[in-house]
This record gives C-alpha cells, sequence and structure tokens, in this order.
C-alpha cells in the first residue's frame, strides 16, 4: 500500500504544477501587474512610479512565463510564474499583496471553516443515511412516497432560498437565533445551529434519494434475502448487513470531501460573517490578490488529492477484498 | 419485567420533554439572538458595522474610507473640522490655534499676505501643539528603570509567546512633541511605504522628492531588509522642528489647499518609538506591525483587530480631553445637537465594528436593535422611507413606530457621464469639428434626463448636478444663478431641463439632422463604456440607450471588466463613460481641477496621477484654475469660479450627472448625529442611551416558541404511525404469505 501511496503522491506532482499553471495564465488573463498595483495603491492620486515601486517590491516587474533577456535556464526561472510558484510547493505561502502572512490567515481562518463544515458534514451523512434506510424500510408504501417527493422539492429549491428563508424565520421572525455573527469557544454554538442546519437541509434531497438508490440496489441481493431468512429483525438487516455493504460508494462521495471541509463555503460564510477561508477566497479575488487566490487554489487541489487518496485507503479498510497495489 | 423496564423509560422521555418545554416558556423573557456578548449587556458601547476589511491603518498609507472610519479616531492630525459648522471649518485639534502662514520670496524675505503667488518660493506653516497630550498605553513606550526600553530588541525567546499587541504585558506612555509629526511627514517618503499622496506632496513639501531619494540609497547599504531606518537621523529641508511643541513645515510656492491636508491622518504623529518596535522582523512575521495595530493620542485606541469580523475601539485613558463645541447652526438649536453643548467627549466607551458583508443580516440586525444606525439598500427603501409633501423623504410609519429617524445629506460628490475629448465624434479633431462634437454634448445632456434617473435608479436620493462643484462647497450657486443655461431653463422659480425640440435643432447644427450623420448618410453611433454589468444594471443601459434614441442616436454598451474600463481611460480609448469623485476636502478646486488640463489622464507628461478623465483641455480654463486655486474664498474668486463653471456649461465635457444624497437611519437612543462625509472624526460627539437600547431590544427580539412545539408535535405525530407500521412489520410472519388460500 504505502508504494501504492508513493506513487499516487508523485502522480500529484504534476497535477499539483498544472493547477498552478491554468491558475497564474486565467488570473494574469485579466488582470496584468499594473491592475493588482492600482487595486492595492488605490486609484487617486497613485503615480507610475509608485506602481512601478510597488511591483519591483513584490516581484512582480518580470516577465510572466518566459524572460528573453535571460540566459540558460534563467529564461524559465526569471519569472514570476517561477518564483512564486516554487515557495508554494514547500507549502510557504508568503506575503499577500496587501502586505499579510497567508500561511497565519490560513491557519486562523480554518477553524471558523470546519466549525461550520464538519457538524454539516457529521449531522448530514447520519441523517441522510438514516432516512434513506427509512424511506427503504417503508419502501413503496406513502411514506416512501412523500420521502421521495420531500427530496425532489428540497433538491429543486436553491441553496440561497434556504439561507434566506431561514434567517428569515428562526432569526427574524421567532428570534431564536443571532441572523449572524461569530465567536469562539462555547459562546460560537448560538452562530453555528442555523447554518448547520441550513447546510444540512439544504444537501438533504439529493444525499438522501443518492443514498436510498444504492440501499435500494444492495436490498436485491443475495445476503439480505438470506439474512431475512434467517430471521434478522429487519433493522439489523438493514444496519448491519445492508449499510455496510453500501459503504463503498458512501465513501467515495464522502471521504473525498473530508479534507476540503477546512477550505469553508463561499456563500453560507458570507451571509452568515463567519471569518472563515471562504470569505478570505471571495474577499482575495475581490482585490485581485493573486497570492491569496493562487495560494487557495493550490491548497484546494492539494486537498482534493489527499481527499482521493484518503478515499482509496479507505475502500481497503471497509473491503478486504480491495488490495491497493 | 422487560414491559416494566419500557414503561419507566416512557415515563423518563415524558418528564425530560414536560421539563424542556417549561424551561423553553420560562425563557420567555430572555433574549436568544443577541449576537454580542452576554457580559456587554447594557454597557454604553456603540455597535456600527462595516462591510470591506480596512487594507491599511497606518495613518501615511491609509486612504480610503473603510480605513479612515477606524484611523481617524485614533489618530490627531493638527487641525480638524468643526463638528456642526456648515460649510465645513477648519479648527485646531492638537494645535494650539491654527498654522501661521508666512510667504517667502527666493531671499527668504518674508512677504505680506496680500502678495501675488508668482512673487512667492514658499510658503511656511508654523504649527504650535499643545502641551500635555499623551498617547495611548502602547508596548513600544515600556520601559524599565534600569533596562531601559523593554520591547525594543526582542529576540526569539521573548517572541515565542507573542501572538498579538495585547501579549505584551506592559505598556508605556509619553508626551506628544512636535517632533512626532515632523517624523511622519518624513514617513511619506519612507522607501518601504505606500503613500497614496507622496506624489503629490513631493511637488509641494520643499526637499521630500530628494529625501525620498536619500533613504532609498540608505536602506540598499542596509545588510538586512529588517533594519530600521531612524528617520531622525536624516533632516527634511521642508520640515523644521522650533522646539518640543513648535515646527514648521515650508510648501514650494503657494498652496492655499494644503491646510485641508493638515487635517488628514497622514499628518497625524507618529512617535519613533512605535516605528522602531514595529521595525523588528519577529514581529512582522507575526504581522504585528502599525497597518494593523495603530498608535495614537486620538480619544479611542484600537483593542480588537480581527477584519475578517470585529474590529474594536475603546476609550483611550490618556486621551488628553475635549470639549463638545457650544455653537453651530441654528438648525441644530432645534435638532438638539447642542444640548451636550461645553461637556467632556468622548461619551461612548467603545465601539464594536461587526463585519457583515450582505445586505440582509445587516439591515433585519438594524431592526432587531443590533446595530444603532443603518444605511438603506434599494432592497428595503421602500420599507424605510416614503415621501410626503413636496418630495421631502421620512420614515415610514413601521420605522417612527421603532423610534428610527432619518437623517439626510448631500454628499460632497459627483456621479457624471464623460465624453473623452480626444475622440473625433464627441471630442472633435478640428475647430470645425470641435464646434460640431460641442454641439453634439451640449445636445446629449439635454437629451439625458437625470431627474428621471435619480428618481427611478437612486429612489430619489440625489440633486441632478448643474456643474462639477457639489453643494456644500465653497463656490457652489444655490438657485437661479446656479443653473446649467444650456440644458435648463428657469421656471415657475424652479429649473426646467429644456425641451428634446432644442437638443434636436442643435443635433442638426452639429451635422447630425435626426440622428443622421449628413455628410455620410450614416446613423450617428456612439459608444458607451462600462464596466462588467450585473443582470440588475441592465436595466440602466437600457435606460441610456432610450434617452440617446430620443435624439435617434444609437447607443453601443461596450462592457468590459474594471481593469480594462481603467486601461481604456488612461489610454483615452474610451468614448462615454462613467465616473465619479468624492472631494478630499471642501475647496472647489478638488473638483475644478478634474478638468485642468495638465491633469488629463493622456498625454500627462509630469508623471503624476491624473485624473482628468475627459482629457478636456481649454487654456482658457486652465489660465482661470491657476489663478483660483491659489486664491482665498471671497467675491473675488466666486467671480473666478463662476467664469470656469460658465466654460464648462458651454463646452459640456461631461453630462453632470447628479450628486448624491446620503440617507442613514438611526434609532431613538443614538444621539448628536449630524452626518457628513468630510470630517471623520466623529465618533467621539456621538451619545448613546443604552437603557433605552437594551429595553427596546428586549421588546423587539422576545424569542417565539410555538415554531418548535410544532415542530416536536410534528415529529412525534409523524413517528407514532412510522413505529405501529414498524412494529406490525417485526410481529408478521413472512410464511404466512406463502400458506395457499383455504378456498
Amino acid at each position: 500500500m504505502l508504494s501504492y501511496i508513493f506513487r499516487r503522491i508523485l502522480y500529484a506532482v504534476p497535477i499539483l504544477v498544472g493547477v498552478n499553471l491554468l491558475t497564474f495564465t486565467l488570473f494574469f488573463v485579466v488582470n496584468t501587474p499594473d491592475d493588482m498595483a492600482r487595486m492595492q495603491l488605490g486609484i487617486k492620486y497613485v503615480t507610475p512610479e509608485a506602481i512601478e515601486k510597488w511591483k519591483v517590491e513584490r516581484g512582480y516587474h518580470k516577465p510572466l512565463l518566459f524572460d528573453q533577456a535571460q540566459d540558460g535556464l534563467d529564461k524559465l526561472t526569471h519569472t514570476i510564474f517561477f518564483e512564486k510558484s516554487i515557495a508554494m510547493f514547500a507549502f510557504d505561502f508568503g506575503i499577500s499583496d496587501e502586505g499579510r502572512d497567508i500561511g497565519y490567515e490560513i491557519r486562523s481562518r480554518m477553524l471558523p471553516s470546519f466549525a461550520i463544515a464538519l457538524p454539516v458534514f457529521v449531522l448530514g451523512l447520519f441523517t441522510y443515511i438514516i432516512f434513506a434506510l427509512i424511506m427503504v424500510f417503508f419502501r413503496s408504501t406513502y411514506i416512501d412516497f412523500w420521502g421521495v417527493v420531500l427530496c425532489v422539492a428540497l433538491m429543486s429549491i436553491s441553496g440561497l432560498f434556504y439561507i434566506i428563508g431561514g434567517q428569515f424565520l428562526v432569526s427574524k421572525l421567532w428570534h431564536l437565533v443571532p441572523i449572524s455573527g461569530f465567536s469562539t469557544g462555547l459562546d460560537a454554538t448560538k452562530f453555528l445551529i442555523l447554518p448547520v442546519i441550513i447546510g444540512v437541509i439544504s444537501s438533504a434531497g439529493a444525499n438522501t434519494r443518492w443514498y436510498r438508490t444504492i440501499f435500494l440496489e444492495e436490498m436485491g441481493k443475495e445476503y439480505v434475502r438470506t439474512a431475512r431468512a434467517k430471521g434478522l429483525p429487519e433493522h439489523l438487516v438493514l444496519f448491519k448487513h445492508v449499510l455496510k455493504n453500501a459503504l463503498i460508494p458512501i465513501l467515495t462521495g464522502a471521504v473525498v470531501i473530508v479534507p476540503l471541509l477546512f477550505l469553508g463555503s463561499l456563500i453560507v460564510e458570507s451571509f452568515f460573517g463567519i471569518p472563515g477561508l471562504g470569505s478570505y477566497t471571495i474577499d482575495a479575488i475581490n482585490s485581485q490578490d493573486f497570492a491569496v487566490v493562487r495560494a487557495m487554489v493550490f491548497l484546494g487541489s492539494l486537498l482534493y488529492i489527499v481527499g482521493l487518496i484518503l478515499t482509496d485507503i479507505s475502500y481497503t479498510l471497509v473491503d478486504p477484498r480491495i488490495r491497493l497495489s | 419485567m422487560m414491559k416494566l423496564c419500557k414503561n419507566k423509560i416512557k415515563v423518563v422521555i415524558f418528564c425530560l420533554t414536560s421539563a424542556a418545554l417549561i424551561q423553553l416558556a420560562a425563557c420567555g423573557q430572555m433574549v436568544w439572538n443577541n449576537p454580542y456578548r452576554t457580559s456587554d449587556t447594557g454597557k454604553n458601547i456603540l455597535y456600527n458595522v462595516f462591510t470591506e476589511r480596512p487594507k491599511h491603518l497606518d495613518p501615511v498609507q491609509s486612504y480610503s474610507a473603510n480605513e479612515i472610519q477606524f484611523t481617524a479616531q485614533i489618530y490627531q492630525p493638527p487641525l480638524q473640522y468643526h463638528y456642526l459648522k456648515r460649510p465645513f471649518t477648519l479648527m485646531p485639534y492638537t494645535s494650539v490655534e491654527m498654522p501661521v502662514i508666512t510667504y517667502y520670496d527666493h531671499h527668504d524675505c518674508p512677504l505680506p499676505d496680500d502678495v501675488d503667488a508668482d512673487a512667492i518660493a514658499y510658503t511656511q506653516y508654523e504649527i504650535s501643539i499643545k502641551p500635555g497630550i499623551f498617547y495611548q498605553p502602547h508596548p513600544a513606550f515600556a520601559t524599565h528603570v534600569q533596562s531601559g526600553w523593554l520591547y525594543h530588541q526582542l529576540n526569539e525567546e521573548a517572541l515565542a509567546a507573542v501572538y498579538r499587541l495585547s501579549d505584551f504585558p506592559e505598556t508605556g506612555t509619553r508626551e506628544l512633541t512636535a517632533h512626532d509629526y515632523a517624523y511622519q511627514i518624513k514617513r511619506l517618503a519612507h522607501p518601504k511605504l505606500h503613500s497614496p499622496i507622496y506624489g503629490l506632496m513631493a511637488d509641494y513639501i520643499v526637499g521630500l522628492r530628494d529625501y525620498s531619494n536619500v533613504l532609498r540609497n540608505v536602506q540598499s547599504g542596509f545588510k538586512e531588509s529588517g533594519d530600521f531606518l531612524n528617520l531622525n537621523k536624516y533632516p527634511l529641508e521642508g520640515v523644521d522642528v522650533v522646539d518640543d511643541y513648535t515646527y514648521r513645515i515650508k510648501i514650494n510656492g503657494k498652496y492655499p489647499q494644503f491646510i485641508y491636508w493638515l487635517a488628514m491622518p497622514f499628518f497625524a504623529p507618529i512617535p519613533w518609538e512605535a516605528d522602531l518596535f514595529y521595525s523588528q522582523q519577529g514581529l512582522i512575521e507575526k504581522n504585528i506591525t502599525l497597518d494593523w495595530y495603530p498608535v495614537g493620542t486620538g480619544p479611542y485606541m484600537l483593542t480588537e483587530n480581527n477584519p475578517n469580523l470585529r474590529m474594536v475601539l475603546e476609550k483611550n485613558p490618556n486621551f488628553h480631553g475635549e470639549f463638545y463645541p457650544e455653537d453651530g447652526m441654528p438648525a441644530d438649536y432645534e435638532n438638539g445637537l447642542l444640548r451636550d453643548a461645553g461637556k467632556s467627549i468622548p461619551f461612548i466607551d467603545k465601539i464594536v465594528y461587526t463585519r457583515e458583508r450582505e445586505g440582509i443580516p445587516r439591515w433585519n440586525k438594524f431592526l432587531q436593535g443590533y446595530y444603532d444606525a443603518s444605511g438603506i439598500g434599494s432592497d428595503s427603501f421602500d420599507q424605510a422611507v416614503q415621501l410626503v409633501g413636496q418630495g421631502e423623504a421620512t420614515v415610514t410609519e413601521a420605522m417612527a413606530e421603532q423610534g428610527i429617524r432619518l437623517e439626510t445629506t448631500v454628499a460632497v460628490s459627483t456621479f457624471y457621464i464623460g465624453f473623452n475629448m480626444l475622440d473625433p465624434t464627441v471630442g472633435g479633431t478640428s475647430e470645425k469639428t470641435r464646434v460640431s462634437a460641442r454641439k453634439l454634448r451640449q445636445a446629449i445632456s439635454i437629451a439625458v434626463d437625470y431627474e428621471e434617473y435619480i428618481s427611478i435608479f437612486a429612489n430619489g436620493r440625489g440633486l441632478p448636478a448643474h456643474g462639477p462643484i457639489a453643494p456644500g462647497m465653497p463656490g457652489f450657486r444655490h438657485g437661479r444663478e446656479g443653473i446649467n443655461p444650456v440644458v435648463y431653463d428657469w421656471i415657475n422659480n424652479g429649473p426646467q431641463r429644456k425641451s428634446i425640440q432644442v437638443a434636436r435643432h442643435l443635433l442638426a447644427e452639429a451635422g447630425y439632422p435626426n440622428g443622421i450623420d449628413q455628410e455620410t448618410g450614416v446613423p450617428l453611433v456612439l459608444y458607451f463604456d462600462v464596466t462588467a454589468r450585473s443582470a440588475e444594471d441592465r436595466s440602466f443601459l437600457d435606460w441610456m440607450r432610450k434617452q440617446f434614441q430620443k435624439l435617434n442616436i444609437q447607443l453601443v454598451v461596450r462592457s468590459t471588466d474594471y481593469n480594462r474600463f481603467q486601461d481604456k481611460i488612461r489610454k483615452g480609448n474610451a468614448q462615454i463613460f462613467e465616473w465619479g469623485w468624492h472631494a478630499d476636502y471642501p475647496d472647489p478646486e478638488n473638483f475644478l481641477f478634474l478638468l485642468y488640463g495638465p491633469q488629463r489622464k493622456v498625454g500627462n507628461s509630469s508623471g503624476n496621477a491624473a485624473n482628468n478623465a475627459a482629457n478636456y483641455d481649454n487654456p482658457v480654463y486652465d489660465q482661470l484654475f491657476e489663478q483660483m486655486k491659489n486664491m482665498d474664498n471671497g467675491p473675488g474668486r466666486q467671480e473666478i469660479i463662476d467664469r470656469m463653471v460658465e466654460i464648462l456649461r458651454f463646452d459640456a465635457p461631461w453630462l453632470w450627472g447628479y450628486h448624491p444624497k446620503e440617507y442613514g437611519l438611526y434609532h431613538a437612543w443614538y444621539k448628536n448625529v449630524k452626518p457628513n462625509r468630510i470630517s471623520n472624526n466623529n465618533v467621539k460627539y456621538y451619545r448613546i442611551d443604552s437603557d433605552l437600547r437594551e429595553q427596546k431590544r428586549r421588546e423587539w427580539n422576545e424569542p417565539v416558541l410555538w415554531p418548535l412545539v410544532l415542530a416536536f408535535v410534528i415529529i412525534v405525530i409523524n413517528l407514532i404511525p412510522a413505529v405501529a407500521v414498524y412494529r406490525r412489520h417485526e410481529s408478521s410472519m413472512g410464511i404466512k404469505k406463502l400458506q395457499p388460500k383455504s378456498s
């Protein structure tokens, strides 16, 4: 397995380089270093001299990808792309264009994002599986029918509607929790209740239906009939046998997003005033802060790759027949 | 036995549920949705909001409105604006009196005040500051009797437990001196800092440009990038410290507007100790910098800086004290703005600024009493404001019931549509085509109905502009004298836009009868350059097309992203474009320079920042501008301004657009508010009735519990048949289904 993981890590390197190159190209197609400098320095009274100084200090005065004026390998290394990318592969995200340590910002913003994403993930997974199993248990009854109708209805509504509707009902009309905000420690609970509930409900339709489909497929298999024939109660059949055998497709969807939980949600964080990484990325895009955008995209792709590797490893844990080689 | 146990469990569940419901009911008097700490309840705190995180809090770098709302409360420049007087009046802040201004010739001989500007070699501003002003408590000043400065040479061990400024256990203070003001002026030229006004000030402050080169050379000689550049070692020709309480600034020639800059944080004091303290590499690596943790002498100091969530200002315990103004405008007496006259300020102990990116939560929290003031978004405008009488705006009944009041002010801003004067069609290339283009611009000026625009797109929040100068500024003319005769007639005691027939006539004179180029026979097509628009803005662009369509002119919208748009403006590739300006200081020069020839964007040889986006260039206007900018306000200056505005109205390089009106809503407990956008250090004048706020918050936010009970009941009702089905399923025998029917 170790050699498999090592190989996957090696595969990740060209993927990360490719993602980095793509981000770099897309960013600089839209923004020039001069634009970035103007955005940081302001529009009023900014002189060309100040713009040039800003670029030199941050290394944006160099060519983007290829320096014709240099010799040999310097043609490639004496460029913005190389100089900005090489440190990142050593996890040195550097300083943002507004002069703050990106690593520090990521560390301090990771926890608020995680404080929402983890409960949404755990509660969501638990709720969707339970509801899917109940619908399977009551399959072909009115409960199953109305359950599917409810799922389709939930899927059809925009995520933003849940947020605005939830804030309107729960916070504005009923005054049960604050509309937005964040705090640390136990005080954070009152701010997390609503976004977590909304996070769970907004994905309930699609996920419950997906899990129901998986479980229904399993229900038709021989081992289920055997379990019933042995006289096992239905809840044991479902929770002990069907759930266990359906874990592979569940893990495929679930484990891959575990590392991404740290990255937060753009819309939820914005509406609920959560100082997480989602809003950090949005702020960086708005202020054309390439250093932050690049770091966040790099981190996102890296965590996605980690998620995929973890998914593969989790297969071996739930199904002994699978060997990674 | 088993049955008995199950019954016990049911009893326990029932008891717990009942207890929870009783508990919920008992909590009916509590406020559950309070977003603040319970310990802050009833305290003298102002709750405010900010949407964009500040980038800089270093006064030499900070400029934008979202930054100055913090820095203006912390830093004390020598001058400030009178809170109540209009037009805006400068007054001493830390200075003993207004600066003593002396003009000198090239032989350093003083000149009389009324001397011609050309004879002035330099102007000297002598400023004396009040003794006994102390800095806020700060670790940069912390000393030990034996070891001296405690935190000026921090090693790794000392830095290990430091993550924020408050982690330093010891603080100190010292008296403000004139040296600190001189130090800050030198910082404008610091090679590591980016002061947005450096380019401008280098033209005026004697020797500042050379000083920048000196500092750059010194810095380049440093072995390590973190070495401290002690500005005290390097004298600046244009700044002279006379004694601990007096300093002088020398300005090249005459620049009367310089005095307004002395009321901005750019000229606030910075102690060298703070500069040295923050220059330590270990602190920089931990993001502890002057840009993040300001140090000032003002009424407030920043105690929490988390711009992603919350910024907190608290009363500076060392603040030297100030008193609420004892005079103001006549209306201020009626509005109760002088009830606190002569009292010691600041009134408020703490200001909590919470970051809210979205309008919906911001608005709802204001209605719940968790923010003390709010702006009005277009979504909530009808809910908040109604027009009564002769278009006078007031709050709706629902708002009035909550005790919310509306304060309005005309911003010292202008939003206009510019014509690129380098464009052959709208600007002209020869004398003949320039005349034709001017008539075309005049025709469009009449056709684009800004009264309608303000009504539709700004909810009535604006005044149609008759020239570049905003109301409230010296030089602005009210009433009949102030109308733009090219676009308006004075009818029934008010300006009335000329009929579209007049515009069509002008268009025909311009060579485009009925919108057709009479030389080529081709319909006239003009191009409107805008930044990428959201779906909401499409209606505005459709409206613009219709305005041009009145003249049978086809308007093509060229939408692009903001960077490309800026690029087009810089290179003069736009034809018609939207732009705006907010005044830095209350002087007409700050509007009129936007059309000053040497300020044009294209072909600007000075290398300085240029703000004449229309590339308007009129030698007569430029000459008058140069004359006007050096004059003091008075009839003579007004006469020149009138002539300049007349030239502009005739040439019509802009559709003059409108001056926005700012509407703000304030709760009944929020006192002493007189909004304006020129002076920013106003928080010290505000007062909060925190008892009233607490009472209203409880009244407005009583938790509604029936939805929780209902949800519980629904769950139970749904569970009962499900449990019944499950039990029936579990107790049934599957084999029964296999038995053949007896018949």
